[in-house]
């Protein structure tokens, strides 16, 4: 009989980080305590890497958002004409736009309009899309029934179609841009609900099968109670995931609508308005265009890694 | 072996098939999953060998590696995570380790085929059985699909399956859980292999369907002569089928002998505790004997004897010394520092 | 099977008529004078806007309004822009423009994705692998406005490779290839990880291991057992992104000048034209709920497990 330690050097025993699977047969419970879900996911995340750029990207254009004169001491509403169309030099990083103003100062300043939109749609379209999804998910029956066709009739409406027909019927021309923020922020929640609405009402039912929820029933607690203390901590990792995401795709949304002229627009500084104003000097000034839309790119991008990350950290079988 | 060569643990002497050799030997079998938590050490030297119309019974808990032994010897070892770090596995004495892709994948189907747990998951769910059983006899043997089909329906009707010709039809789902088993029984016998092995054939089963399942599995063997291989973690299963059994515990075969005399008298205390924790006629009412603590990780096996921490006859030896194979009577062997004491004892 | 169709035909017609009344009620019903400007600067006579409230039915009660419309629209009448354009004809001059570059970019999504997926959820961790993943992140994060744009100046204006704007009606298939991959990337995205997920989760599945057990060759165990498996969810979606593609083509037919319904609703907004419109959106309402319908039984034949009864 070979000795098992002789036999084991006959070939690499380096241990590849990333060659693990799961393999039924050493399925063992690890030592240490156990942990919750949560603070599991946590401890999980904070080791992966697209977790800690993408969060470290989010601070960063969160600060631009919240105080914009640590980064720049430019006006980026301080336009002169005679330097229109400069390219990127010392002075001015990214260059000067049509009008004069400083590219770089406009990102900066672009990033606050562009993240109180995506904060705000999502918010509003987790509070509608959770609040109906739960009730759906918990109730049944025809209420279930009503609240999805409701829900098919929106979904039915295609998003940049929706947006515009929305965006258009109730701006009618003069709106100040708080007005015309608010409009885009329901015009986004108004077509992207029902995708929240599914998801919480799926995790709502499989929720409401669990043991736990019926014998919580049976001893009569009331369905507030439910929902909220049994129901609604179960259904919200997947939302949380969606949210996340969605955050990044409404910023997208919200320059896209910019871009066709219906969104926000001059004098409020946004990355889909400065994509907007490139339009039409793109090609002797493509700088106008390039700065914003990496910006706006590396945010939204930033938003759907870590929705990715999250939703990895949150699922035991992706581990 | 005498004519192992030094600089390689994987030996690879034993080009072509030898007809004195035995059916199939497994020697000395080393493999370990590389995984983010540490080095597993699956199988740590597991020896047995099977010949024509023998039927070995390999037993042990989840985990014990009895499953990963089978995966190594047809092939299909997820590797990575699994690295086969040493040993042989002989077919007719031929090294199927040190074999080609091609010729291992000759082996497999005609040479050795496989039967496994969960007939549910191990078809495929979106064709039907009687293309699954004509795939093979179409790609390997050339058959048309018309002669495909005749014989796919004549094996349903070998395993017993009513009304053959309508069911080859049919999709794995729309067959009970013991019919379908007949049915990868049938696809495993396809193309007439020499050897089968069974990975827990009847574990999904009811208890009835399991006795009928064990039934047709020794009928077959016996009509063709074939080596079988049983895979579970229950005594009572194999007590009716088995010539031999092989008992394995951490990646280890702790016991191995003869069906018989290893029921008279375990030569291993986990065997003996196997033999306790099973429910008798004879002791009615009786409490039942559980194996106190599990399994250990594979990650962390304890030094010594693998199973001192769990065994009512643990000694100080069997905390530092890895017990090695005592060799009680021929064909009998324990990895047990006091085997002959238990052997011998009343 | 064909209950099933049934109820879900049923099913649809509350939804169609849902959005249906939900976009005629915001075109037509919202403060703002649908009068203003339609006769240059000055306002409309009376008798002009008379006509027209007559001809629009706009005195009756919207829902009113809406019946007369649906069923003018059953019997295959669009009615007539402000102008007395028939909105019919505007639609069927628009309409297979937006269908071949739907297709187009539907093509593109399918093979790139596919191939994509295929290769990294075989080959498992990697840089490939990692090359991929980061390029879809980037394609989902990167705004459909800013991808064309980009191409459109780079292969353009600066290459030359490519036209630059589509005007030609019917528009020719080889021009709308760059902008079929506009439209498409960010499905071509969403196809390349569901591939990637359902070949990596399947390639660890019993009966993948079945196959091998029966000796199968490997080009058989992947291109039969495998891939077949992972196809279903990649062509469900695929089916349902059709009427995707077609609802969002709307700032790649801007970019491209594409004369595709995305540019004719754009200018029907932009124009009061509130018959166009209601038009254009009923046609890819009907096209998306048809699709999600055809989507579920073709999900039924690829999976034999699923039975609709």
């Amino acid at each position: 009989m070979t000795d098992p330690s002789t036999a084991a050097s006959g070939a690499a025993v380096t241990t590849a980080a990333d060659d693990f699977v799961t393999a039924a047969e050493h399925a063992e419970a690890k030592p240490g305590k156990p942990r919750s879900l949560a603070s599991d996911a946590w401890h999980d995340l904070r080791r992966r890497p697209l977790f800690v750029i993408s969060g470290a990207m989010i601070v960063l254009v969160i600060v631009m958002a919240v105080a914009p004169g640590l980064f720049t001491s430019v006006d980026p509403t301080y336009a002169d004409l005679s330097r229109s169309r400069v390219g990127p030099s010392a002075q001015a990083w990214f260059g000067y736009d049509n009008q004069g103003a400083d590219v770089f100062a406009r990102t900066i300043y672009g990033a606050r309009a562009s993240i109180i939109v995506g904060v705000a749609a999502t918010i509003l379209t987790v509070l509608i899309g959770g609040t109906l999804g739960l009730l759906a998910g918990f109730y049944g029956g025809w209420i279930d029934g009503l609240m999805s066709r409701v829900a098919d009739v929106f979904f039915g409406l295609p998003f940049v179609l929706g947006a515009i027909v929305i965006l258009t019927s109730l701006g009618g021309g003069g709106n100040s841009a708080t007005e015309i923020m608010f409009l885009v922020v329901l015009s986004i929640s108004l077509l992207s609900w029902p995708v929240c609405m599914r998801i919480m009402r799926s995790a709502a039912i499989t929720a409401k099968q669990q043991d736990y929820v019926k014998a919580a029933r049976a001893l009569g607690a009331g369905a507030p109670r439910i929902i909220l203390r049994h129901m609604l901590p179960n259904a919200i990792a997947p939302v949380l995931v969606y949210a996340t995401i969605a955050l990044g795709a409404f910023i997208g949304a919200e320059a896209t609508l910019s871009f066709l002229g219906l969104g926000l627009r001059a004098p409020v500084v946004s990355w889909g308005v400065m994509i907007a104003d490139s339009r039409d000097i793109i090609r002797v000034a493509p700088h106008t265009l390039l700065f914003p839309a990496a910006f706006l790119t590396a945010t939204v991008l930033a938003f759907v890694m870590l929705g990715d990350a999250v939703r990895e950290a949150l699922d035991p079988k992706m581990r | 072996m005498p004519t192992n060569t030094a600089q390689s643990t994987v030996d690879s002497e034993g080009a072509g098939p030898d007809p004195a050799a035995p059916l199939l030997e497994v020697d000395d079998l080393y493999v370990e999953f590389r995984t983010r938590d540490g080095v597993a050490k699956v199988l740590n030297g597991v020896s047995y060998r099977v010949e024509a119309g023998e039927t070995l019974a390999v037993l042990g808990e989840s985990g014990s590696g009895k499953s990963v032994t089978a995966q190594t010897v047809m092939g299909i070892l997820d590797m990575p995570p699994g690295h086969i770090t040493g040993g042989a596995i002989r077919f007719h004495g031929e090294n199927l380790l040190a074999a080609t892709d091609r010729r291992r994948r000759e082996v497999r189907g005609s040479g050795i085929a496989m039967i496994f747990q969960d007939a549910l998951s191990a078809l495929n769910p979106v064709f039907t059985v009687g293309f699954q059983i004509e795939e093979q006899l179409r790609i390997r043997r050339g058959m048309s699909r018309k002669d495909a089909r005749k014989r796919a329906v004549e094996l349903l009707d070998l395993v017993k399956i009513p009304n053959a010709k309508g069911r080859v039809r049919q999709y794995p789902h729309e067959f009970s859980g013991g019919m379908r088993q007949r049915a990868m029984i049938a696809m495993s016998l396809a193309l007439d292999p020499e050897m089968l092995i069974a990975d827990e054939p009847t574990t999904a089963l009811d208890v009835t369907v399991q006795a009928q399942i064990m039934d047709l599995l020794k009928e077959i063997q016996v009509e063709r002569n074939m080596g079988l291989i049983l895979i579970t973690h229950d005594l009572g299963v194999v007590a009716e089928v088995a010539d031999r059994i092989a008992v394995m515990y951490a990646g280890r075969i702790v016991e191995q002998s003869d069906a018989r005399s290893l029921y008279r008298k375990p030569g291993h205390p986990y065997t003996l505790a196997l033999l306790d924790s099973l429910p008798r006629l004879d002791l009615k009412g009786a409490e039942l004997n559980t194996i106190k603590g599990l399994p250990p990780s594979l990650l962390n096996v304890p030094p010594g004897c693998p199973f001192h921490p769990r065994c009512p006859r643990v000694e100080d030896v069997c905390k530092t010394d890895v017990p090695p194979q005592h060799r009680l009577m021929p064909g009998r062997l324990s990895a047990c520092h006091f085997a002959e004491e238990l052997i011998a004892g009343d | 099977m064909g209950r099933y169709v049934l109820r879900r035909l049923l099913q649809l017609i509350p939804v169609f008529i849902g959005t249906t009344f939900l976009i005629y009620w915001l075109v037509w019903s919202l403060p703002g004078d649908e009068f203003s400007g339609k006769c240059g600067d000055r306002p409309c006579p009376d008798s002009y806007i008379n006509l027209m409230k007559e001809k629009f039915n706009l005195d009756d009660p919207l829902i009113v309004q809406y019946g007369k419309y649906m069923l003018n629209l059953l019997q295959g009448d669009f009615g007539e822009t402000f102008r007395g354009i028939e909105v019919g004809d505007l639609i069927a001059e628009a309409y297979p423009n937006t269908i071949r570059l739907a297709l187009v970019a539907l093509a593109i999504e399918a093979l790139i994705g596919l191939t994509a997926g295929i290769l990294t959820g075989l080959r498992g961790r990697g840089f490939l692998d990692n090359l991929t993943l980061v390029s879809t992140l980037f394609l989902i994060s990167l705004p459909v406005f800013v991808t064309g744009f980009v191409l459109q100046i780079v292969l353009g204006f600066e290459l030359g490779w490519i036209k630059t704007t589509v005007s030609a009606s019917p528009a020719p298939w080889e021009q709308l290839i760059v902008p079929g991959f506009v439209l498409g990337s960010l499905s071509m995205a969403y196809v390349t990880r569901l591939t990637r997920t359902s070949i990596a989760e399947n390639k660890r599945a019993d009966y993948v291991r079945t196959a091998v057990a029966k000796g199968l060759p490997q080009r058989r165990v992947v291109g039969v057992h495998l891939l077949r498996n992972s196809a279903i969810p990649v062509v469900t979606f695929l089916g349902t992104d059709l009427g995707n593609l077609m609802g969002g083509a709307i700032v790649t037919e801007g970019i491209f000048n594409i004369k595709g319904i995305g540019n004719l609703v754009y200018r029907g907004i932009l124009g009061k034209e509130g018959l166009v419109v209601t038009g254009v959106v009923t046609l890819l309402v009907m096209v998306y709920l048809l699709s999600n319908l055809l989507v579920d039984m073709l999900y039924a034949v690829l999976d034999p497990r699923i039975r609709y009864d």
